[in-house]
């Protein structure tokens, strides 16, 4: 039937979900409003901003542009996955270290691009990390700081941390 | 966005009897990043989703001197960006990806989706042209392959039967001596091109006379604009940067760009001659081997 509620079997940040949602659901829409994960932000809802990046399957997608049903099987990290307890992420240490957060709202997304980059090459070039970077729209224009960020994040993962 | 029922397939035959069954008010997703923007846009509203991403069988890329490449419809626009097979042999594919939108839109979207979708601004439509791409579509009463070129109909209107689904992208090996180049114009990369264009270009062994050239433009008319009048100037002539100015020329003359946001019709057709100059002139080079 139209409309009727489908099972999705999710795993998020670690975590095995068994939900029914709505086909029309994004997945944006069952992070925010079923699991209650609010540092997944919602912006321009058409894939413009990139705010709402989220990690599906290693890779970095826009949540607003995925069927949650799509996501059934397979795995979500969002930024509330990236901290080992009182540890951040590297990338999210180097935000903050950094200087490189200003009003905020992009910051969540960026970071999944930015680790979503780093788990696929520790290396990245400058060209390659701004490329990534362009993914998600910082309309504080803070672009230069969350670049050299990601930068010293790099570098502090390639000496194992 | 409105309600719709959800199907999520494992094999394409699954997938074409589910087609089959709701024909003109079924709809494949397969990444949906065209898609979901027009479903919330209400352009379109319909009323069974078959959702194909996740059939691997699709997912695939081959490549051999004498069949040339092959894509399964459902390759990532990333996994096309990224592949040495591509990287060796496609480089213009390549290219043309990471100009593509956004590394979040190419890890998710897929190839096969991007060319049903229809968007006379689209990348890879008017590159597989000037490859000379063909593509395989499949029915439950059997397949047919139809060229590239040909393939758009109108704005988001493709020569697909409700009940059949694009499987493969066929790419021949480009003869030798070719060239093939791909640019389009952005305010930021990854932006849709506000005019594009895509040039091949072949040389007679030894005296460097053009044999046969290939351009097709992206945003310039209702479909992939393939510029006849511009690739007659250069065949057969000793290729030069006046000709390529003149086959510019004659692309702008025969195209019939939107006026938009982003630019007007005469801005556009300004444009399309630097494009078609420069890619025709880096194609140039390439088929020249620098």
């Amino acid at each position: 039937m139209k409309g009727e509620p489908k099972e999705l079997r999710v795993t998020v940040n670690g975590k095995v979900y068994e939900l029914k949602v709505k086909p029309k659901a994004l997945l944006n829409d069952v992070l925010r409003k079923e699991l209650k994960l609010t540092g997944v932000k919602r912006g321009c809802l058409e894939s413009t901003c990139g705010v709402c990046t989220v990690i599906l399957d290693g890779k970095a997608v826009r949540s607003c542009s995925v069927l949650a049903l799509q996501a059934n099987g397979r795995e979500v990290t969002t930024i509330e996955g990236l901290a080992q307890g009182d540890k951040l992420h590297p990338v999210q240490q180097a935000f903050i270290d950094h200087g490189a957060i200003e009003c905020g709202f992009c910051i969540p997304g960026r970071v999944m691009v930015a680790k979503a980059l780093l788990d696929e090459n520790p290396n990245p070039s400058r060209e390659e990390v701004r490329l990534a970077m362009q993914g998600v729209l910082c309309a504080d224009a803070g672009y230069v700081k969350q670049i050299e960020a990601v930068e010293i994040a790099a570098e502090k993962m390639r000496g194992g941390e | 966005m409105k309600d719709f029922e959800y199907f999520a397939p494992k094999t394409v035959e699954e997938s074409l009897s589910l087609l089959s069954q709701y024909k003109e008010e079924a709809k494949i997703i397969a990444g949906g990043q065209s898609m979901l923007v027009v479903m919330r846009q209400g352009l379109i509203a319909p009323e069974y989703v078959v959702d194909i991403k996740g059939i691997s069988a699709l997912d695939y890329m081959t490549y051999d001197e004498r069949e040339g490449l092959k894509i399964g419809a459902l390759t990532t626009h990333r996994t096309i960006e990224k592949s040495p097979i591509i990287q060796k042999h496609f480089k213009v594919l390549s290219e043309m990806e990471t100009n593509l939108a956004t590394i979040q839109t190419r890890n998710w979207g897929t190839i096969g989706g991007n060319l049903c979708h229809g968007d006379p601004a689209g990348d890879p439509v008017p590159v597989l042209m000037v490859l000379d791409a063909k593509l395989k579509l499949k029915s439950l009463s059997g397949e047919r392959m139809v060229a590239m070129e040909g393939f758009s109909k109108d704005i988001l209107e493709v020569d697909l039967e409700p009940d059949e689904m694009l499987v493969e992208v066929q790419v021949p090996v480009p003869r030798e001596h070719t060239g093939i180049a791909h640019e389009k114009l952005m305010v930021m990369q990854g932006d849709a091109g506000i005019v594009g264009a895509a040039a091949s270009i072949t040389l007679k062994p030894g005296d460097g006379i053009c044999e046969d050239a290939r351009i097709v433009l992206s945003n310039a008319a209702s479909i992939p604009l393939r510029a006849r009048e511009a690739e007659k100037l250069l065949i057969d002539r000793e290729l030069s940067d006046t000709l390529f100015g003149e086959a510019g020329e004659a692309a702008s003359a025969g195209a019939d760009p939107p006026s938009d946001v982003h630019g007007s019709a005469e801005y556009r057709k300004e444009m399309i001659k630097v494009f078609v100059r420069r890619v025709a002139k880096r194609a140039f080079a390439r088929a020249r081997g620098r």
